[in-house]
């Protein structure tokens, strides 16, 4: 169980050390790929087994397909890179790097001060996940579900085919 | 969305027909006299080359691929000193068939001309040239039409009047 | 010691049994074609041609495996052997008769799922990694038509896991002991059947492929033992979407009791695998809006509404 634990996690850091890394949008997506289904394996050992095939479904399945696609239709050339290194000046990393060391020195320091012992691993399936999610976050799932309507709405009216016109001898063809 | 399902009943269907298929090595499909494949030299019923080398063939052909040369034999007969028709040009139209006026030249039903050397699909007069008539039984060219060039005497041929002798005034 | 003796037995029964089948597909596919077309399709290599099998294997392990020199090397390498695995990992829970399993898993059908779901890849990144804008082309309606697709498959199993109660496969293939699911869930057998075929983008849904149009599409520039993976993929999740298809409207391994449960499952497996073919010689492509409309147009609302009613039933039964 440990073992599995500390090879998927180590799997997942070098994946995303990776993902930062790689000049290649879609190698860096690829890296994204693997580490999301370590995180799920690590969801998975640690008794949501639920939660990890969604991780898979919804995030390595379906978000990141769509991502993929997206990186695709741009056909990012040799010169992105180039443009990237310009955009990357101290004065946009250094604020990002020192919150995320403050994060990281909060995380080491629980891990230290961690007793280890609280810890009972217990297998939450599906129907657990359910009960609370329209029982007791009922609200958030609602408001979730109201968001994801307005970005549908969004969606289509950006989409939507323009009304055109047509010369008079050419609208019974319109419909066809 | 019915027609669909319609369809693939139609072709579960299709299990219980007999087979279409010909196995061909074994077995040979029936191709009619009139099929256009591999194009050959016929004779007429003495023997004699029909083909007068009048390069309309030559002429009609599409594609370019029928080469040759008139020549002449004693009796000033006109007949081609070498014919050569390159197959892998030739697309199997028959418009020289049709372009002949003697029926020398003729496509015959038969398809079966694989090479391994594209050099061996370049027919020469020998390998086009048959002992038989063809299509076209008992047709001699000479007997129909055409001047006196040893096969038969100015005149003789069938449907033909003798000569008529412009020097002389009586009926 | 011997239950797991017991249990690699069955992991490499179930690997051969499925990579196997996937191969005599090959045959099959062709002589079923040739019979719904009036034909007599492979009759030469061996008797009725059944060694035609080891013919194409024999051909497809010597072809010559070329690497053309435009592509993304890694990724080139790396996308057919997605579908492989993904598809082999989702046979890991099906269950072919009572305790033949590797894996029983308590959310063994969101396995399935997700697992499927990764088959997308697969196309996307061979359709990407080719350089090709036909592949490209074949990539991007891969992506599309199976990322679209996934979503009216998981819908349409719904209703059978709100009957069940659990996303376990045994206790699926057990809840139909007294009244197979095609008859209450019709509606869910009907779509996930034309989503399965979207998924495996078989005919006539191989839009990313379309050899009419875009040359293969995605496997334009693979060759060798590369395309054969796509290949003996493809058969593979014809094996695996029939497989699902038994065990979730069919009753998976039950039937009368003169013959074994695992006979009875690969009747069933085999008479989908049939239907598939069927499906390829008799429909013709429809065009890609036509796919994706029909898709969210009408699948959608149906999937959905058949949820919502299998729900309202189970809850006033209840």
């Amino acid at each position: 169980m440990n073992i599995i634990f500390y090879i998927a996690a180590i799997v997942a850091f070098v994946a995303t050390v990776m993902v930062v890394t790689r000049k290649n949008a879609v190698h860096a997506l690829l890296y994204l790929i693997v580490s999301l289904l370590a995180v799920s394996v690590i969801f998975f050992i640690s008794g949501a087994p639920f939660v990890a095939a969604l991780e898979v479904i919804v995030y390595a399945g379906a978000i990141l397909v769509l991502f993929v696609f997206a990186i695709m239709m741009l056909n990012l050339g040799a010169n992105s890179g180039k443009e990237e290194a310009k955009l990357l000046k101290p004065n946009a990393w250094v604020i990002p790097a020192i919150l995320s060391l403050i994060l990281l020195c909060e995380l080491v320091y629980v891990f230290i001060n961690y007793d280890g012992a609280s810890v009972e691993l217990r297998v939450i399936g599906p129907q657990e996940v359910s009960q609370s999610l329209f029982g007791g976050y009922m609200l958030a799932v609602e408001l979730t579900g109201m968001l994801l309507m307005a970005g549908v709405v969004g969606a289509y009216h950006i989409g939507k085919e323009k009304k055109r016109e047509y010369h008079r001898y050419l609208q019974t063809n319109e419909n066809s | 969305m019915l027609s669909n399902v319609r369809t693939l009943w139609m072709v579960f269907l299709k299990m219980f027909k007999k087979k279409v298929t010909i196995q061909y090595p074994e077995k040979k499909a029936y191709l009619p006299p009139r099929w256009r494949g591999r194009i050959i030299l016929s004779r007429d019923p003495d023997h004699n080359e029909r083909c007068v080398a009048c390069y309309l063939c030559a002429a009609a052909c599409p594609v370019d691929c029928i080469s040759l040369q008139a020549t002449e034999d004693e009796n000033g007969r006109r007949y081609p000193e070498f014919f050569r028709i390159n197959f892998s040009r030739c697309i199997f139209c028959g418009l020289c068939e049709d372009a002949c006026p003697t029926y020398a030249i003729q496509l015959t039903p038969d398809f079966e001309m694989g090479e391994y050397n594209r050099q061996n699909l370049v027919y020469e007069k020998e390998d086009l040239l048959i002992d038989g008539m063809g299509k076209y039984h008992g047709y001699s060219f000479y007997q129909q039409a055409g001047v006196a060039v040893g096969v038969k005497p100015k005149g003789g041929g069938e449907k033909e009047d003798p000569p008529v002798d412009v020097r002389t005034l009586l009926p | 010691m011997n239950e797991i003796l017991v249990q690699i037995l069955i992991i490499v029964g179930v690997l051969l049994g499925t990579v196997t089948i996937a191969a005599g597909l090959i045959y099959v596919e062709r002589k079923m074609l040739a019979v719904w077309q009036q034909r007599s399709g492979p009759n030469r290599v061996g008797p009725f041609g059944i060694f035609q099998v080891l013919a194409d294997m024999v051909k497809i392990f010597f072809k010559e495996d070329w690497i053309p020199p435009f592509v993304d090397k890694k990724v080139f390498i790396i996308a057919p052997t997605i579908i492989m695995l993904s598809i082999l990992m989702s046979f890991s829970i099906v269950p072919f008769a009572p305790g033949i399993v590797i894996a029983d898993l308590n959310i063994g059908l969101l396995f399935f799922l997700a697992m499927s779901s990764l088959g997308a890849y697969t196309i996307v990144l061979a359709g990407w990694a080719s350089n090709n804008k036909y592949s490209l082309l074949g990539g991007m309606r891969g992506a599309a038509q199976m990322i679209s697709y996934e979503v009216f498959m998981g819908l349409s199993l719904m209703g059978v896991v709100i009957q069940v109660g659990s996303f376990n496969m045994t206790d699926i293939v057990n809840a139909q002991k007294g009244l197979w699911f095609v008859v209450p869930q019709f509606v869910g057998f009907i779509i996930f059947l034309i989503a399965g075929v979207a998924e495996t983008h078989r005919l006539p849904f191989d839009l990313p492929e379309a050899e009419s149009e875009l040359i293969a599409g995605f496997h334009s520039e693979y060759s060798g033992m590369k395309f054969g993976m796509f290949f003996v993929g493809e058969y593979l999740g014809i094996t695996l979407v029939s497989c699902m298809i038994t065990i979730l409207f069919f009753g998976g391994w039950l039937g009368p009791s003169f013959l074994p449960p695992i006979v009875w499952f690969l009747i069933k497996m085999f008479a989908f695998i049939l239907f598939f073919v069927l499906l390829r010689a008799a429909l013709a492509r429809p065009r890609y809006d036509q796919l994706m409309s029909f898709g969210w147009k009408l699948l959608l609302p149906l999937a959905l509404l058949n949820v919502l009613i299998t729900g309202a039933v189970v809850l006033s039964n209840a």
